[in-house]
């Protein structure tokens, strides 16, 4: 196992945080868990993974980089667990997180 | 025109308590945000889950107001650690307290999680003890199997104290699984592989042939959600009459079906015309099949 922790200055005008959250995916082999939550960061965003893989530390820092500027966001947490997913589908995932942020479960 | 049909098989739990509760009303207890996870499986190098595998919470069917599991089978098969059994057996306690119209265990498991096995098994014990304690109290328990895991181990008896049992054909209900029965007994008494074996040794149209189950539905989220509504508040007593009654069940059936090789030859003494043919049927079918049978035997 490994924990990984990334920080991102996040935009300059994010929103306030609104209390929301979003949970998508299940711990498996090759699947992960993300949950995203609007919290007050003073902007920025805070990312934990865990992982079951070790040694991936730039694999995760591009797929979180790319989908932390194609979305522009501030003032989220995301947490992940992980059981050795792709990184195309830790890209998917994190996008299914933030598309059900605010949207009742389903 | 063919009515959407939403697989209650290939739904996640979240989906599936979202798909059987009334829209808006679950409240969740313990959520994934409080992040109780397992205490055990970093230590053996595994990843945890933020709800250790099972949603509890209560919420409103039909407006009648419930408490509601559901365990995640795609994490780690649904098997019961010490926090997903804490949470399950902390939702029935509660019952209690509070007197829900039915406690609703949708379960989708292997059993105890054998990573965690000495706190998955005083879990076990917990949860075996406030359902009893819940059922004694006159609150129905309505256990719900349609999952990709089936109902094993602990969990099957778990179902099986319950007032009543859902499941679709899909969902299948045994002590031992498929795979320990061949490791024990050896592949000529069972083998594993042969899926059709074990569908009509353990499957939900077996079970609801021999009395162990009791509502057969079709693999839809709606079709659970009418079965289980049609159920709350429908508590079965639990005295010593009862369990006597049981008990004369089981040794009948055993002295009926002592020599029956297979389940298709438990079906034909059943009075099944063509046994060959239960396992194709559609759930509508089999209903009726089922009608036909114990309006014979009245």
């Amino acid at each position: 196992m490994e924990r990984l922790e990334f920080r991102f200055a996040g935009r300059a005008d994010a929103p306030a945080a609104s209390d929301g959250e979003a949970l998508v995916g299940v711990v498996g082999s090759g699947n992960l868990e993300v949950m995203i939550e609007q919290v007050d960061l003073g902007g920025e965003c805070l990312v934990t993974v865990d992982t079951s893989i070790n040694g991936f530390v730039e694999t995760w820092e591009s797929v979180l980089r790319d989908f932390m500027e194609r979305h522009r966001l501030g003032n989220v947490r995301v947490s992940i667990n992980d059981g050795g997913a792709t990184p195309a589908v830790v890209a998917l995932r994190l996008d299914q997180a933030l598309a059900n942020l605010g949207k009742p479960p389903r | 025109m063919i009515p959407p049909r939403h697989s209650y098989l290939e739904a996640s739990a979240r989906a599936r308590l979202a798909g059987i509760l009334d829209a808006g009303t679950f409240r969740e207890f313990c959520g994934p945000r409080a992040r109780q996870t397992s205490p055990h499986l970093p230590a053996l190098g595994m990843p945890v889950a933020f709800d250790d595998g099972i949603v509890v919470g209560e919420g409103r069917i039909d407006g009648r107001p419930v408490l509601i599991a559901a365990q995640e089978g795609g994490f780690m098969g649904g098997a019961i650690g010490e926090v997903h059994g804490a949470k399950l057996a902390g939702l029935i306690e509660r019952a209690l307290d509070i007197r829900p119209d039915a406690v609703v265990l949708l379960l989708d498991s292997g059993g105890v999680r054998l990573h965690e096995a000495n706190a998955g098994l005083i879990a076990m014990g917990e949860i075996q003890r406030a359902v009893f304690d819940a059922r004694a109290a006159g609150i129905a328990l309505v256990a719900v199997i349609g999952g990709r895991n089936g109902c094993y181990g602990g969990t099957s008896i778990v179902a099986r104290s319950c007032d009543v049992i859902i499941a679709s054909e899909e969902g299948r209900l045994s002590i031992s699984g498929p795979e320990v029965i061949e490791a024990v007994e050896g592949i000529e008494e069972f083998d594993a592989r042969d899926r059709a074996l074990v569908w009509r040794t353990m499957g939900a149209k077996h079970r609801r042939l021999i009395g162990e189950i009791d509502i057969l539905v079709r693999d839809d989220i709606d079709a659970f959600r009418d079965a289980i509504a049609g159920h709350i508040g429908d508590s079965r007593p639990m005295d010593l009459d009862a369990l006597e009654a049981e008990h004369a069940r089981l040794v009948d059936r055993l002295s009926r079906f002592r020599d029956a090789a297979d389940g298709r030859d438990v079906w034909a003494r059943l009075g099944v015309n063509d046994p060959d043919r239960v396992s194709d049927i559609e759930a509508d079918e089999f209903n009726a099949l089922v009608d036909a049978l114990e309006g014979a035997r009245r």
